[in-house]
């Protein structure tokens, strides 16, 4: 029933749609327009503050790009400040701070998205300001010289300074040896020091093009009063051939692989980590694998009654932390990445071989029912608490999506982690969380007397 | 891992827009009969309610000799209760999927709760965060894996040159003051407090005199009474705690090198502030706002990041707190250019204080502070923050209804007055953590 209903708003009057939903408490979970020129926008009402956010993402980010450009996607998200024709560097930022507004920009792998959160009757002037920066951005020279020093400086004390972030980095250069997931989002130091202008005006006019962003509003709006205000101010811009990429994926790993890193820490820091499918990759769009796996990561470290705290942590007190991070919504295949610091006076190895340990009788048996029903009220709660954030609500749909998945996707993505089985989670986790396709990292502190 | 424009506001962001810009003048209070302070804010939109139980028992009741004391105890509620040993207490948090999760500092330690508003689930949730708060058992197997985890994290702190910088600046600042130690404590005191030490401690602070229980969500007024009750009805009624002592600053300039193998110098230059309650709060706020706080168009990042590039985070901030809190102007830079960015900064500072700000540079800093208000109070998450506040520091019920008004009073001239009386770039304490 759902389903049908935003069927209806996609290919019908929007406006019938809109007071639809004032009467009906189950509303859709967006609003879409597909302008003429390819720019999808999505609106999702949130009526609690009169409040709204608006995000413009890209379809462009650090794994688009090519060997000795890495990190112009996120060196030209810094740019995109700098000013256009008709508005001066930084003048943006004043203009929605002067509105009371906030406003920022982030990279990630596959995506850039830039967005403006301000009282409700300004969101004309957030799509006033982002429409002149989608065409008309100016490159000077000398402010693209200061910027990519200050990118440096983000380098330096996001990576370079901080022990794990290095092994991390490390990590997922040996983990890759042909996904461009290998490269670090903020780019290798020797590509930012080759940096030129023209490398991000020519990345600035392959990637920004209203027919590859999607523009998702959530807050205290009337889905059809922003499609007009949409139209008006980024309805002129003209759609453009995007390149394609050499998209190049991963090949089956056929042996485990090992690296050390060393660096002036005091603590060890075992990182473990495992090829697996993301839902973009599967496929059959009904392919549970994805979801048994979030569903595996969930038993391992959702909460502290989950397998890794509770076992490594609480009872054999072999690790002081432990963590786990799976990325189900990633545009290309990813890593099921284990994190972990021993406890004192234990090794990394001992670490390593208790998480393994656990993986191995995560294969061999199935959970229980109770661990797994714990599992799904974690899920259920998960998808009220999300509702307290409109700007992650717009994450959800902005991310869905860039990485190539309907936004439709977000309302079934609960359901389908509620009907994954024990029998399913047994089965991914044999089939993918094994040695020969497994890769470790181990950070070792070096003092400075033994460097 | 994304990569930002700006560090950590997005993840500020994510926690704060939603909610109903309205519901600041609801908060609804009482005092419980052994004397806990509860504020509750009635929000329905969303079947979710949190509940969030301050003490004044952070760092700043640490005894000299069992630094880190405050942040145990805390760490430790979860771990065991008469009747539940540590993981039946994540157990039954998970298997109805509440969240439960605690944080301290140097004024306050928090424990919060969400949960779905369902009758039957907040049944299984509350009780367990009751006896938690209030009937800890400290086994000592526990806490013997606790203290060896902060002992890591003591460590795994001085891995970064921001935390240790931050350290430094706190200790040469507050030198015997109980702001000066870091809430994680010291290695040597975390290794002597004893399981008796955990006892005394919450016996005399987790007190119903010493408690605010904040309420936001989806619980109607008498619900609200009786799950409060349930939270903070086994605590004793106890006694509001003696005074923090005095804040004395520092009477003159000091510059401190700290060596550390990092690319970059990170420096950390500042005084006391302000407490909470000072009467310079809101134009000291405000020209803050103007020097270094309002993100890439404040006066610091002007100078440092925007004309030169020389970082990639430039900010100033006050820590209002019980007593006062340090004012910090903060930056990291590669080595080789520092000191250059130490003379810049300080100058920035130096040239605010003496001239004030512009009348426009005023406006507009108001006009954002102003304009931003819904904002601030848009979601549940946030709307607890902000009662937390209050509650907490005794502020007036009607703080968030006058802030508006408060801040649109501020003349140029207040701001320079309370700046020159309240920052001396002439008596600042400069910390350079770096290979420099």
């Amino acid at each position: 029933m759902k389903k049908s209903l935003v069927l209806l708003c996609l290919f019908s009057v929007v406006a019938a749609c809109a007071t639809e939903s004032a009467r009906k408490p189950a509303a859709p979970d967006a609003y879409e327009k597909v302008l003429n020129n390819g720019l999808k926008v999505l609106v999702k009402p949130d009526t609690r503050a009169p409040v709204v956010v608006s995000q413009i993402w890209y379809k462009v980010g650090g794994s688009y790009e090519p060997d000795g450009k890495t990190g112009v996607s996120h060196v030209l998200e810094h740019m995109m400040f700098k000013g256009t024709s008709t508005t001066a560097p930084n003048e943006f930022s004043r203009i929605i701070s002067a509105l009371g507004g906030q406003e920022n920009a982030f990279t990630g792998r596959d995506y850039t998205a830039y967005f403006q959160t301000l009282e409700k009757s300004h969101l004309e002037t957030a799509f006033r300001l982002e429409s002149g920066r989608m065409h008309d951005l100016v490159f000077d020279k000398a402010e693209f010289e200061k910027e990519v020093e200050v990118v440096k400086e983000e380098r330096r004390s996001r990576t370079d300074d901080s022990p794990e972030a290095v092994t991390y980095e490390r990590f997922m250069a040996a983990a890759y040896t042909e996904s461009s997931y290998r490269n670090p989002i903020v780019g290798w130091p020797s590509d930012l020091e080759a940096m030129r202008v023209e490398d991000l005006k020519s990345w600035y006019s392959s990637y920004y093009a209203p027919n590859n962003a999607t523009l998702v509003v959530v807050g205290d709006v009337e889905p059809v009063e922003v499609f007009e205000l949409a139209e008006k101010y980024f309805g002129g811009i003209p759609a453009r051939d995007i390149p394609g990429i050499v998209d190049r994926g991963e090949r089956p790993q056929s042996a485990s692989r090992r690296i050390e890193v060393r660096a002036p820490a005091k603590v060890p820091y075992l990182l473990l980590g495992y090829h697996v499918p993301v839902i973009a990759t599967t496929k059959d769009m009904e392919d549970w694998t994805p979801y048994a796996l979030e569903v595996a990561a969930y038993l391992l470290d959702g909460g502290k009654s989950a397998r890794l705290h509770s076992e490594l942590v609480r009872k054999q007190g072999i690790a002081s932390s432990t963590g786990v991070s799976y990325d189900p919504l990633a545009r290309k295949a990813t890593i099921f990445l284990f994190s972990a610091n021993p406890s004192q006076g234990e090794t990394v190895a001992a670490v390593e071989s208790a998480i393994k340990e656990q993986i191995w009788i995560m294969s061999e048996e199935t959970v229980s029912d109770e661990e797994l029903e714990r599992v799904k009220a974690q899920i259920v709660a998960g998808k009220v608490y999300q509702q307290d954030s409109s700007f992650y609500q717009g994450m959800r749909l902005g991310l869905l999506e860039t990485n190539g998945l309907a936004w439709q996707l977000g309302e079934d993505i609960h359901d389908r982690l509620r009907a994954v089985t024990a029998e399913q989670v047994r089965e991914v986790v044999k089939r993918y969380l094994r040695e020969s396709n497994s890769t470790v990292a181990v950070l070792t502190p070096e003092t400075d007397a033994e460097g | 891992m994304v990569q930002m424009r700006v560090s950590g506001l997005l993840f500020l962001l994510l926690a704060t827009i939603g909610a109903e810009a309205r519901a600041f003048s609801q908060i609804q209070h009482w005092i419980t009969d052994n004397g806990a302070r509860v504020y509750f804010v009635e929000t329905h939109q969303i079947p979710m309610v949190q509940f969030v139980v301050g003490f004044d028992a952070g760092s700043a009741r640490d005894p000299a000799y069992l630094k880190g004391l405050s942040n145990i105890v805390k760490g430790m509620v979860e771990e065991g209760t008469s009747s539940m040993d540590g993981d039946m207490i994540s157990t039954s948090f998970d298997s109805v999927g509440a969240e439960y999760s605690s944080g301290s500092g140097r004024d306050i330690a928090v424990f919060e709760l969400r949960s779905l508003s369902e009758e039957a689930i907040l049944d299984g949730a509350i009780d367990v965060f009751g006896d938690v708060i209030s009937r800890p058992s400290f086994p000592e197997d526990a806490m013997e894996r606790v203290r060896q985890r902060v002992l890591i994290g003591l460590k795994r702190r001085d891995q970064s040159p921001g935390s240790v910088a931050s350290r430094v600046f706190y200790n040469r600042l507050y030198e015997d003051h109980p702001y000066s130690h870091s809430p994680l404590g010291e290695e040597q005191t975390v290794s002597q407090i004893s399981r008796q030490d955990l006892v005394d401690f919450h016996e005399e602070f987790y007190v119903g005199a010493n408690a605010v229980l904040v309420i936001v969500g989806d619980l109607g007024p008498e619900q609200a009474r009786i799950r409060a009750g349930q939270i903070v009805d086994g605590l004793p009624r106890g006694a509001n705690p003696a005074p923090i002592p005095e804040v004395r600053g520092l009477n003159e300039s000091v510059v401190l090198n700290v060596s550390f193998p990092s690319s970059q110098t990170h420096l950390l230059m500042g005084q006391a502030g302000i407490a909470r309650n000072d009467p310079d709060y809101f134009p000291l706020y405000v020209g803050n706002h103007i020097l270094g706080g309002n993100g890439l168009i404040s006066r610091l990042a002007t100078d440092i990041r925007e004309e030169r590039g020389l970082a990639y985070s430039v900010y100033s901030t006050f820590s209002p707190m019980k007593e006062p809190g340090p004012f910090i102007v903060n930056l990291q830079t590669r080595s080789d250019q520092a000191e250059l960015a130490e003379g810049l900064s300080m100058e920035t500072v130096r040239q605010f204080v003496e001239r004030g700000p512009d009348q426009d540079e005023l406006e507009a800093a108001k006009s954002n502070i102003i304009g931003g208000f819904p904002l601030r109070v848009s979601s549940n998450g946030k709307i607890a923050d902000n009662v937390l506040s209050i509650a907490f520091y005794g502020l007036p019920l009607d703080h968030l209804a006058t802030f508006p008004e408060r801040i649109k009073d501020v003349s140029v001239e207040q701001v320079k007055g309370a700046f020159q009386r309240r920052v001396l770039p002439g008596k600042f304490l400069r910390v350079r953590v770096g290979s420099g």
